[in-house]
């Protein structure tokens, strides 16, 4: 009971405030709607920790009936495991946090209970998707977030480019579900339901099942496990369905930390984690996963390097790490790769805010070449800048160095990881050195900030910088704190069965007895992505532009983020508005039109008389229709 | 008699012929005249709405075969009665139709010209409407089925767009070839068997020959109805220059009618045809999908992109129909009753725009939900509705028709579920084009949010589309013994049908 208060309460909030905002006013609703979030938090807080300690097994919640077609059979159900339990958690404290650092960033905006109602909104797609106890559900929730991904991305609807952004993130997102609904469908017509209880028991049974396609007998299992994970892909901006992420920067900075770096892009990583009994027997599908996972780890990781826009440079960070995540899934080390989300929601979602800091300072201003020097002048956000970096680069005992660790070591351990081994540990690398690139031309260095936005820049407000402070927490003490039950020898009670690693039993252990070398190498490699940083920005700050010119075609690639954009237009975009318009002009209005115009014409001769008999009146038409019909019927009558 | 204890339906499809009868009989000024005619047929169509709830409330929802059945004789010699009844296939639709009927009425409230006689179409309309989805008898079927011809003939002719006749003329000829082949079919199938009852057809075995050829007959006919590419032209001209209240009706109970006819006639009465021509109705399915919601986004007439649209729609519900799953029909059932008034919604979404700007064509549109945000509000869900966002009706049917289809063919499977981008391409680019960006147009500033009328005409249609999205059990209990019947019905058939293949040559040579 308590637990649906947790996933319900946000979207009383959001009703609320979306639809009564007119008359609560911007306070009223920002009133209302923080409040139902709290309400969530405490009640997701107090529900999970009873799940999490063991205090109460685990159950499901019943809401009511959805649909129900033959064996096709979804309810409204809470599942209220530890995976959920840890998800509920994380998700109502970030959003709540986030919620609050909104009331003080989005302070005088013309839409404020617009902005609140959709926030709110979000958070309870976002519950529904990780209670989910049928696949159906967990689909609901997964569209819900991106419908609202879809309005907030595109909140301030008077820019084109936030339009534009909002619909290739929703379309983009679309190509993802398209892999999720026909999983869906092959789940069903494997298992004859779509429950999860009933798919996780009934997984050993039909191991042996396969599924003809392309001309093979293919290994069921690992062809559902392919068709999730490119749902995941699309949701969590894996290579391929990335190119959504960055742009969906233009959306308001709380909603990008919100939704597009803590909560809605890990929903892949969790979708994977929560189908771990059936991915278990999949191995085929789970070497793909890790494959795009270490691609996208690095690929998104240079990419990062070369960006200017502040927001853009942590949205490729987003997706570097989020691929660092599938690898950990896809050796089988689904415990870290949660451990990893955890600790990740925290200091990503630490960093956006801090970037929304800057910007808030900045009046607006987003681009790190008219930035520089502002360490004094907003010191706060300055060292919540290095705690979220610091956190991210992996250096020991903040987060981002236990869970990055553990994902590293398991890609060491586990079968088929050399390859998601390689690509992490270089991507580690690429980590630190964009991470202080960012600090370094936003904060050091010689001043290029305008001269009319010179005189705003100030710190933020206390109800924006107390987030902050709440996640800095999170970012420094979430891996010691977590890692034992996340990964180390709680884990067993921790998960409770709600994840599977029957046929990876022992990576964690093993990971526990890694190399003094391999446990080191990321922090060596992160200090050293520091170092060069430090040695391009500010100890010879020349060297950026001629390593630009000495490697034009590299520094392009990674500028033009691997000419991605530019390659779906020439093979998709344009050629659909081309195919649109050869199809309708000709295929409908030529072809299929023309077949009858023809006949039309064939016959116009005979009919010159016809046209006299359109007289326009409507009683002449009605008649003329009438004797057609009791023709009709007499022919009719007459053959029998 | 039946469980209501009189003749519910022949009441509910007789009743409106009482409102035109009320409406003929109103005398004075045009003034009176017209506003007296459309409260009467407002009242007409909202107490046959009202009585029709009987069917929701006393339908026998465990039971497979036909209920509240009437029979009168009417012909005995040629063996045709008057016959009517409903089973979990038809019932809601004529719950949408008594439904959408007032709604339709409403929108046309602002008709200037000739506003008794429009009225009176619309109830004509309901009349032949009903009686065609009561129907138990094919001679019954087709007088119907022909006689809504006349309504909307004149209501696309008479109160159209500029090429109003060009557009009337195309939507006559086209549905008239098609009944005119299934006219053939009905006397084959009447020569065959001696009647015309379709619960005494439906126990008919026939030869396979007969079967394929009958197939063909109905499918001209029903495919020109819902309507399948490459015969769904008309249906673009005929959206384009009907009045809203028109099209809402087009949309909303006519495709409808040839999903109907598919599911009452073809599948059940034709099974190894069915299961015969299933690939080509998959093939025209996915290629109407695909081609229409591609074309939809280039157009610039609001009109023509809902109308694009709602082809791609109804071919869903067909190819969901030709898996005979119980998934895949329920889902088709889903589909089109979703499309019906999601697709009338968006009709009168455009019909609101048109009202204001007197403009059909998006161009120049840009930043209503300014001036409107409560009917931006309206139209998102309905745009969602159209994409298929789960919780909304029209979710319901593609998932479930995307399983049925699964279990046939993954490619069939996966053609389908490209509706899931296509459909949110187009949709979301017209949302962005009307309703977001900055307002520009100087005309669009003075635009004012929804008033009372058009609220009770859309909030209606909201409530259905979640309701339907979020609780679809409540619907599908209504068809679930039906379907479930028909699809074990039709696995016998083919079963049957195959052993006795099996059997044949052993049989040669026994002789």
């Amino acid at each position: 009971m308590i637990f649906a208060i947790a996933v319900f309460a946000p979207l009383f909030g959001s009703l609320i405030s979306g639809l009564f905002g007119r008359w609560l006013g911007d306070r009223g609703a920002m009133g209302v709607s923080l409040l139902f979030m709290v309400i969530a938090a405490a009640a997701g807080i107090f529900t999970g920790g009873q799940i999490l300690t063991g205090l109460v097994p685990a159950s499901t919640v019943s809401i009511g009936d959805w649909l129900h077609v033959g064996s096709f059979q979804a309810n409204w159900e809470l599942r209220y495991d530890s995976l959920a339990a840890v998800m509920v958690v994380m998700v109502t404290v970030v959003s709540t946090l986030i919620h609050l650092y909104s009331v003080g960033y989005m302070h005088g905006d013309r839409s404020v209970p617009r902005f609140f109602a959709y926030l709110s909104l979000f958070t309870f797609a976002m519950l529904m998707l990780v209670t989910a106890n049928d696949l159906l559900q967990l689909f609901f929730g997964w569209e819900g977030v991106g419908l609202v991904s879809y309005l907030l991305i595109g909140f301030w609807y008077d820019k084109p480019s936030a339009n534009a952004a909002a619909i290739k993130a929703f379309i983009m997102n679309r190509v993802g579900d398209l892999g999720f609904a026909l999983g869906i469908a092959l789940v069903f017509f494997l298992f004859g339901s779509i429950q999860l209880d009933t798919i996780f028991a009934d997984a050993p049974l039909h191991n042996a099942a396969t599924y003809r396609l392309f001309g093979t007998n293919m290994h069921a299992y690992d062809v559902i496990g392919v068709l999730l994970f490119i749902g995941a892909m699309g949701k969590s901006a894996q290579i391929g369905l990335h190119t959504w992420l960055a742009d969906a920067m233009e959306g308001p900075t709380p909603v990008s930390a919100l939704i597009h770096a803590a909560t809605m892009v890990t929903a892949g990583v969790f979708l994977m984690a929560r189908m771990s009994p059936l991915l278990e027997y999949a191995p085929f599908a789970l070497t793909v996963v890790t494959i795009i996972g270490g691609t996208t780890a690095l690929f998104a990781a240079t990419i990062g390097c070369a960006q200017t826009d502040i927001k853009r440079v942590i949205a490729y960070s987003t997706c570097s790490q989020l691929g660092y995540m599938f690898v950990a899934i896809g050796v089988g080390a689904y415990q870290a790769s949660m451990f990893h989300l955890i600790c990740h929601a925290c200091f990503k979602a630490l960093l956006f805010l801090t970037a929304g800091s800057v910007i808030h300072a900045m009046s607006g201003e987003q681009d790190m070449r008219k930035m520089g020097g502002l360490a004094r002048r907003i010191p706060y956000t300055y060292v919540m800048m290095w705690i979220g970096s610091l956190a991210i680069a992996g250096i020991p005992v903040l987060s981002g160095f236990y869970s990055k660790d553990a994902i590293l070591d398991a890609a060491y351990f586990g079968r088929g990881g050399g390859y998601g081994f390689i690509c992490g540990e270089l991507a580690t690398f690429l980590t630190a050195f964009y991470s202080w690139r960012l600090i370094f031309l936003t904060f050091h260095g010689p001043s290029h900030v305008a001269p009319e936005v010179e005189h705003h820049v100030h710190e933020s407000p206390l109800v924006m910088t107390g987030p902050l402070a709440v996640l800095a927490l999170g970012a420094i003490f979430a891996g010691m704190t977590l890692r034992y039950s996340f990964i180390g020898g709680g884990q067993g009670l921790f998960w409770a069965g709600s994840i599977s690693d029957i046929h990876h039993p022992n990576l964690l252990t093993q990971i526990e007895h890694t190399p003094l070398f391999i446990e080191l190498l990321p922090s060596l490699l992160g200090l050293l992505g520091i170092l060069t940083a430090f040695v391009m920005y500010i100890a010879m700050p020349g060297l950026p532009a001629r390593m630009a010119q000495m490697f034009g075609p590299i520094y392009r690639l990674f500028l033009n983020k691997w000419y991605f954009d530019e390659l779906y237009d020439a093979v998709f975009v344009r050629p659909y508005h081309a195919v649109a318009r050869v199809l309708w002009h000709v295929g409908d209005e030529g072809i299929i039109d023309g077949i009858p115009r023809g006949g039309a014409a064939l016959v116009r001769g005979s009919s010159g008389g016809v046209v006299r008999l359109q007289t326009g009146s409507l009683a002449g038409y009605a008649f003329v229709m009438l004797i057609g019909l009791v023709v009709l019927i007499t022919v009719f009558l007459i053959f029998r | 008699m039946n469980q209501a204890g009189f003749p519910l339906l022949s009441l509910l499809t007789f009743l409106p012929l009482v409102g035109c009868l009320v409406i003929l009989t109103v005398r004075g000024d045009e003034a009176t005249v017209a506003s007296n005619a459309r409260w009467a047929a407002l009242w007409t169509s909202l107490i046959v709405f009202v009585l029709s709830l009987v069917l929701w409330f006393e339908f026998d929802r465990g039971q497979a075969g036909f209920q509240f059945t009437e029979r009168l004789s009417w012909l005995p010699t040629y063996g045709i009665d008057y016959r009517m009844g409903i089973d979990g296939i038809s019932v809601l639709f004529v719950l949408i139709t008594t439904a959408l009927t007032p709604i339709a009425i409403l929108s046309s409230w602002t008709a200037k010209v000739r506003v008794r006689e429009y009225m009176l179409a619309f109830l004509f309309m309901e009349t032949t409407m009903i009686g065609l989805f009561c129907s138990l008898d094919f001679v019954m079927f087709f007088i119907f089925f022909e006689a809504v011809l006349i309504p909307m003939f004149l209501i696309i002719g008479v109160w159209g767009g500029e090429k109003r006749l060009y557009a009337a003329i195309k939507f006559f000829l086209y549905m008239f070839t098609g009944s005119m082949v299934m006219l053939l079919g009905i006397l084959a199938l009447w020569f065959h068997a001696g009647t015309t009852s379709i619960p005494v057809l439906l126990q008919t075995p026939l030869s396979r020959d007969m079967q394929f050829w009958l197939f063909l007959a109905f499918l001209a006919a029903f495919a020109v109805k819902i309507p399948i590419w490459p015969v769904h032209t008309w249906l673009i001209d005929a959206h384009r220059e009907a009045p809203i209240a028109g099209s809402v009706l087009l949309a909303g109970v006519l495709a409808n009618m040839g999903g109907y006819g598919f599911l009452r006639f073809s599948v059940p009465m034709l099974p190894n045809a069915a299961e015969y021509f299933a690939p080509l109705m998959f093939a025209l399915g996915v290629i109407a999908i695909i081609y229409t919601s591609v074309v939809a986004l280039v157009q610039r007439d609001m009109l023509k992109l809902v109308a694009y649209s709602s082809v791609g729609h109804m071919a869903i519900a067909v190819v969901g129909i030709f898996t005979f799953t119980v998934q895949g029909i329920e889902g088709s059932l889903f589909r089109m009753l979703s499309h019906g008034f999601i697709t009338a919604a968006l009709f009168l979404c455009v019909g609101v725009l048109m009202d204001r700007t007197r403009s059909q064509s998006m161009d120049g549109f840009g930043g209503v939900v300014h001036r409107m945000p409560f009917f931006a509000l309206l139209f998102m869900i309905f745009a969602m509705g159209t994409v298929g966002l789960p919780g909304t009706a029209g979710f319901i049917g593609e998932i479930l028709v995307i399983v049925g289809a699964l279990k046939v063919n993954f490619w069939v499977a996966f053609l389908t579920a490209i509706t899931l981008i296509i459909s949110a391409v187009y949709t979301l680019v017209w949302y962005r084009r009307i309703i977001f960006g900055a307002l520009v147009r100087p005309d669009l500033k003075a635009l004012v949010d929804l008033n009372g009328r058009e609220m009770a005409m859309l909030i209606p249609l909201v409530a259905l589309t979640l309701w339907m999205g979020l609780y679809p059990s409540s619907f599908s209990v209504f068809f679930d013994a039906t379907v479930g019947a028909m699809a074990q019905q039709h696995v016998a058939a083919i079963a049957g049908t195959t052993h006795l293949a099996a059997a044949l040559p052993m049989a040669g040579v026994i002789r």
